[in-house]
Formats: C-alpha cells, structure tokens, sequence
C-alpha cells in the first residue's frame, strides 16, 4: 500500500481513540463535578486539561475552570486544536485520504460519527446535553471498531490502524496516570497509603478499568494495584502492558507479511519484555513519574520508527 | 435561464397527454405507489449520499460546506432504438476525435486540406507541442471520453460539448444506479434495464490494454492520479480508484526511478504502467508545463515520451474540449470517417468571424455565448434571461476579444419528470454517455449521467449551479 496511505490510517485511529480518550476524561471529571464540591470539580477540570496539554491554551482565554467551560472548550473549542470535534474532523480528513483502504462500513461509521457530533456540538455544551454528547462519542468509536473488526480484512491496513489506537491508547494511560500521580500523591511518601478513592476511580473511570479492577482486586483501592493494573496487567484492554503486546504482535504481522524487520520492531519488543519483567513495586521504587515519563519518550520515538520504517513520508 | 415558449419536448408524455411507450412500465408502477411512501423514500435518498460520503466543494464559496448533488428518484428512460442511434454517433465522434488529435500532432492533414484553420491550433494553449511528433501507448488519446447531448424532439439529439480533457460525473452515474436499487428493488424485476455496474472493471480492462509494451508487465500497475480531497471531484477518485481495485495517488507519492514513474509504498518504490490522471495537463509535470506548480511529478513527461507509463487521457486532448474546435466537428468527422455525422452539433456561431460577430451582437438577448475554453457554466452569457445591463457589458467583453468566445441558440432542451411535493413535475436535461476507447474496442456505458434543472423552467443543469441529476436508463428492446 501508499506509504501516505498507511500514514493516513494509522492517523485515523490515533485521532478517533484521542476523541474517544479525552471524552472518557470529561466523563470521569463530569462524576467528580456532579460528586464533590465546587472547589473540587475546578480542580479536577483543570487536571482533565492537564492530562490532555491544553491547559495552557485554555488560559490564554479563560479565567476559570468553573462550569461548563471546559468541557466546552475541549468539545468544540473554536481555537483548540485538540478538540474533539477536530479529532473527529481529523480523523475523517485522513479517512477521506485512504478511502479506497477502508469498507464502506468503517468509511460510513466513521462518517456518521461526524454527522453526528457536528450537530450535537453545534450550540454550546450545557450540564444538561454533556450527559448525551459523551455516551455519543464513546458510542461512536465503539461502532467504527465494530465496524473494523467485523469487515477489515487482516492485513497491513489493518495492522496500521491497529499501530495507531495503541500507540495512541499507550500515550493516554501514561498521561492519565502521570497526572493523577502529581493530583493524588503531592508528596511520594505516600505511595500506598490510603487514598481519595473518588479520585483513583475517576482514574479507572476515566480508562473504562473501573468494573474490572474492583471485581479483580474484591474492591480494595491502593495505589500500588491501580498502578500494577494500568501498567502491567496484560488482560486489560486499557493497559500499558496490553497495548505494547498488541503493537508487538501488529509489527510482528507486518514482519512477516513483509519479510524484514526496521527499528520498530526491536524497539517495541524491547518495550514489551521489560514490562513483562517489571515488578510494580521496582516502578513504584524507582519513581512512576520517572517511569511514566520515560514510556511517553518512547511511545514517540515508536511512532517515528513507524513512520520512518514504513515510508509514511517522502 | 428558461424557455421562451412551452413547445419543448417532454421525454415522459406526448402533446396530447399519452405516456410514451419507454415509459409505460415505469409509469404502471409509478401509479401503483402510494404517494406518502413515495415522499419518504425521497428522504431517504438524501441521507444515503450524505452518509456515503457523495458530496462535493464549489469552488468560490468560503465556507467550504460541504454540499450534495440534488438527486431525484424519476428515471430517466432512453428506449434501446434510441440508444443504439446515440452510441452509434457517439462511436463514430469520438473515433473522429482520436483520428483528429492523432493527425494535429503529426501531418496535420486536415490543415493542409484548407477544413480547419491553422490559427485553431497555433494560438490554443491547450495545444501541446511537447506532443508533436509522439505516439500515446496503443496510439489512444481519449482514453475516457463523455460526450454531452441534449435533446429537442422524439429524434432530435445534438452533442453539446465533448470532454475529453478529464471527464467527470461517471460515479454519479453508478451510486443512482445504486441508490435506485436500494430504494425500489421491485421496479427493477418489472423494467427490463441494461446494466451499468460493469463500468469500473470496463474501465480497468481498458486502462490495462493501453499499458506501455515497453515495460512488459502481465497485469499492469494502474493508479489514479488525484489533486486531492479538497478536490471537488475526489469522491469520484476515490470510488474509481476503490471500484477497479487500484491505488489513489497523488503527485508527492510519485518519483521518476530508473526511468519509470513509481509509487511510494509501504515496501518501496513501486513502478506504474498506467496513470489514469485526473488533474489537468499544467499539473503534470513542473518541468514540462507550469515551473510554479507544487502538484506535478517532474520528470513525467520524459518517462511518458520515452514510453515508460500511460496517462490517460494524454496531454494535449484537452484541444478537442474547446469550443471553437468544436464547431468544426461536423467537418472533424467527416474528413476522418468519411461518413455524415450521426449526431449533429447544435448550430454555432464563431465570434472570430466578422459576419458571425456581427450576428451575435445583434442578437445577443436571444442567444447563449460561451468563452471557447470554459467549462462548468461560467463565464457564459445567457441572452434571455440577462438583464439589459448585462447583455451591454458581455457586447464591450466580446468586442475586445471576439476570438474567445462562440454562441448558440437558446435549445428548447427536452424536459423530463421530477418528484415533487406536489407529484410528477417537468424540468429539462441533458445527458452526458461516457466512452471507453482502448486499442480494441470502444465500449459505451448504456446511459450515462442525466442532469437536470432542478428549478422550473430553468435550462442550466451543471451541478455547480444547483443543478441534480438522475438515474438513466437504456431500456433492453
């Protein structure tokens, strides 16, 4: 396939699991604001705007985080370039670009989910129709990868739009995490103490994890297994681990399909025994926000392997 | 603009009110239906293109909304007596045309001849001399060609216009096929129809025949060369790049490697046999034609020369889309058949001609004048319904430059029914059939692309300005 065509899709997937993540984020900020105090929901909006960098760009132009302001802005701000709305633009842009690589099943989800929300987003967000926006998103993203798994055929296509959600899901989980470390542990001395556990299960919320890791851990919130389970369970789809196995086993496809291997390949295959050989506690010993920090370094340096690996560019 | 009189044509019912005998299965259907039914099925079309994705940009309006091709669910039904005449001239034109590109790029016999003026071909910018002296693959020029026709009585076609250049519309043609098979299955199992369905494999096996012999490939390398999504033709690149299974490129995909225009993919360079170009001739190459475009493959007019790669349709056809070429197609036909035109042209005045000039002038209220290299519907001048200050202003344009433009009559076009809110309503057509042309044969898709006035009384069918179109049918007879 086109090397711009491969870059297209895998762009495709990285921007529709970006909407779909920063709406999961404005879900759990939603539970919070509805849940605690005034104070406490500007704080955790703020934080929802951290975890996705606009933060700084949301200032330029805002003096609060009070009401309905961020979501807003993170839903249809004119000026952000991170909205969802422009993810789902983006993503259909690169859709029309590597029309002929999709079914029309995904072409047409994929299509509709901006239909959609191009009309919901059209009058500002209320308390009110962020309870239908969210859902909608997140229903959305779940039809196009129905869409995906049920008449994409298995090959490199496939494999790139793969390469893309996780990349992009590996990006989030770190981000989520990293910022909710500073949020919820100002000082490291109290990992493993007892916790806010409204805000560990925005965190779970916020990755969809929060039903699988209570019925996992018989509903005991810690630090260590939030940590252990985000990180390092290999069942969860929302988890560092599981996306690193899943873009190990798509460059492993595409190795074979293509008879040669580049960079990537041994870069995520590094990337994925260490996480197999990793103790939570070594993480937790050798500072998470270091280790965080370190796997959003990579999940860049991945991604341009890729880019580089399959001639995405001339 | 709209017809002076109500005398025009209708394809659907006679003077005296008689459903005319290629409409009577549709209409004993038609009648069957009920009327509520009907409007909701109307509906339903609309949000099968928008969800498919069928739209298109118009150029010049800032938004950049994205808009539909009104379509409308009356098909129109050409009988298969009538067809056979209309592809018999439409074979017959577009051999001419190839045989006419063939010679002005060679012996230019038809000049020497004293049938076509030299000026035609010396002062036309789409004349390319980078062609003279070359022979395209397979010795085809218009690989892909849609000849527009419009109607004014139960025999009476004229071709309008051809396209030869990049022709456009052909996926239109399919998705209301389509559309129309989705909405009405049972209609099609009571009126016999001749497909169209086979059109994008047509396509490719055509493209494929044309492949270079120099390069030997057994299956040929095609792809589709687009501008890209901003375009407002992809969605047609798309889908027939999609439907003939081959890759949608764009100019910075293409490099010139080892003397062969080749693609950049996952795995590498790949080689092309056959472009199927969908930009115009000034975007090809930087190097050959225009140094300030971004959009070209430099280099690819050598490898073209030098017979590494097709481009359909070649360089330099784009001369037989002109409008002062085309008033002397009559003449293009016979010196190349030997035969009478099937197909006649609407009558044509050439404002470079004094006697013709002063003929426009005087008549300008009545008459339609077009600039010889236009298309789309702009830049013309629709004498009836300009106002006066209109018609005074075109007068000053036109005795500038007279060269640059012809004029017709105003066509009583023939109309036929659209579904209103109200039911059956005429508004008038034209029909563009798309021509396949290879070394071994020329294959015309039965029907083709039936645009139409939306507005009543209106005569302006292009869809870049408000017009829609409609299913067209070839019936089996």
């Amino acid at each position: 396939m086109l090397g711009r065509h491969a870059n297209g899709i895998f762009w495709m997937f990285r921007y529709l699991e970006r909407a779909e993540n920063t709406a999961r984020l404005l879900d759990a900020g939603l539970q919070i604001a509805l849940t605690s105090g005034v104070e406490a929901a500007d704080d955790e909006w703020r934080s929802v705007l951290v975890t996705t960098g606009q933060d700084a760009l949301y200032s330029q132009s805002h003096e609060t985080y009070s009401g309905m302001q961020v979501p807003d802005f993170m839903l249809r701000g004119r000026d952000n370039p991170g909205s969802i709305m422009q993810m789902v633009e983006n993503a259909r842009t690169n859709a029309r670009e590597v029309r002929t690589s999709l079914t029309r099943e995904v072409w047409e989800t994929n299509n509709e989910t901006w239909i959609a929300l191009k009309s919901m987003l059209a009058t500002p967000i209320t308390e009110r129709n962020l309870g239908d926006i969210l859902p909608l998103t997140r229903r959305q993203a779940a039809l196009v990868r129905g869409a995906m798994e049920g008449t994409m055929l298995r090959n490199e296509i496939y494999n790139f739009a793969r390469l893309g959600t996780f990349l992009e899901r590996a990006d989030n989980i770190a981000r989520t995490l990293d910022v909710k470390y500073y949020v919820l542990l100002p000082n490291i001395s109290m990992v493993g103490s007892d916790l806010d556990n409204k805000q560990w299960e925005a965190v779970l919320r916020s990755l969809s994890g929060i039903r699988a890791y209570r019925w996992l851990n018989a509903g005991r919130m810690d630090a260590r297994g939030i940590t252990s389970f985000l990180l390092l369970d290999r069942r969860f789809p929302r988890s560092l681990r599981f996306c690193v196995d899943k873009l190990e086993s798509n460059l492993r496809f595409l190795a074979e399909e293509y008879g040669a291997e580049g960079r990537s390949h041994e870069m995520v295959r590094e990337a994925a025994r260490e996480l197999r050989e990793t103790h939570v506690d070594e993480i937790i010993e050798q500072g998470l926000h270091q280790f965080i920090t370190a796997a959003k370094t990579r999940a860049v340096e991945i991604s341009n392997a890729i880019a580089e690996d399959y001639r995405f560019i001339a | 603009m709209t017809s002076g009189t109500n005398a025009h044509f209708d394809e659907m019912v006679d003077g005296q009110g008689n459903v005319r005998s290629a409409y009577d299965g549709y209409r004993t259907w038609y009648d069957d239906q009920d009327q509520r039914w009907l409007r909701a099925q109307n509906g339903r079309a609309e949000s099968f293109f928008r969800r498919t994705g069928i739209t298109f940009n118009v150029y010049g309006e800032a938004d950049g909304e994205e808009r539909l091709i009104p379509f409308d669910m009356v098909p129109r039904i050409i009988s298969g007596s009538e067809w056979r005449r209309i592809s018999r001239g439409i074979e017959q034109r577009v051999k001419a045309l190839n045989a006419f590109l063939h010679d002005i790029y060679h012996k230019q016999e038809i000049i020497r001849a004293g049938r076509l003026p030299l000026n035609m071909l010396s002062q036309n910018d789409a004349f390319l001399q980078q062609m003279v002296g070359f022979n395209p693959p397979g010795g085809v020029y218009t690989h892909i060609v849609g000849v527009d026709l419009v109607r004014t009585g139960p025999d009476e076609f004229f071709v309008l216009e051809e396209n030869a250049r990049t022709p456009s519309g052909v996926s239109y043609m399919l998705e209301n096929r389509e559309t129309m098979m989705v909405m009405f299955p049972d209609l099609f199992t009571q009126v016999p129809v001749r497909p169209v369905q086979d059109y994008p494999q047509r396509l490719a096996t055509s493209l494929a025949n044309c492949a270079p012999p120099a390069t030997g490939s057994d299956e040929p390398v095609i792809a589709v060369l687009t501008p890209g999504i901003y375009n407002s033709a992809y969605y047609e690149h798309s889908f027939l790049a999609d439907q003939m299974g081959a890759e949608l490129v764009q100019a910075n995909d293409l490099r010139i490697i080892d003397g062969r225009v080749a693609m950049r993919t996952t795995r590498g360079y790949k080689a092309i046999d056959v472009i199927y170009r969908r930009v115009d001739d000034d975007f090809l190459d930087p190097l050959t034609f225009n140094p300030e475009s971004m959009l070209g493959v430099p280099g690819i007019m050598d490898v073209y020369r030098a017979g590494g790669v097709t481009i359909a349709n070649a360089p330099g056809t784009g001369i037989s889309d002109d409008k002062a070429i085309y008033s002397y197609m009559p003449d293009i036909v016979r010196f190349y058949t030997g035969e009478k035109p099937v197909l006649d042209n609407v009558e044509t005045w050439r404002c470079s001609e004094p006697d013709a000039l002063k003929y426009v002038l005087d008549n300008l209220a009545d008459l339609v004048v077009k600039e010889v290299h236009g298309s789309g519907g702009y830049g013309m001048l629709i004498g009836p319904t300009a106002t006066k200050a209109e018609i005074k202003a075109f007068a000053e344009k036109l005795k500038a430059k007279p060269g640059n433009y012809i004029a017709q009559p105003t066509l009583s076009l023939s109309t036929v029914p659209i579904f209103t809110k109200s039911g059956l309503a005429p508004r008038h057509v034209d029909l563009r059939p798309f021509a396949l042309v290879s070394p071994r044969e020329i294959s015309i898709t039965p029907g083709g692309l039936t645009r139409v006035a939306m507005r009543k009384g209106s005569l302006v069918v292009n869809s870049s300005q408000g017009g829609g179109t409609k299913d067209t049918w070839v019936l089996e007879d």
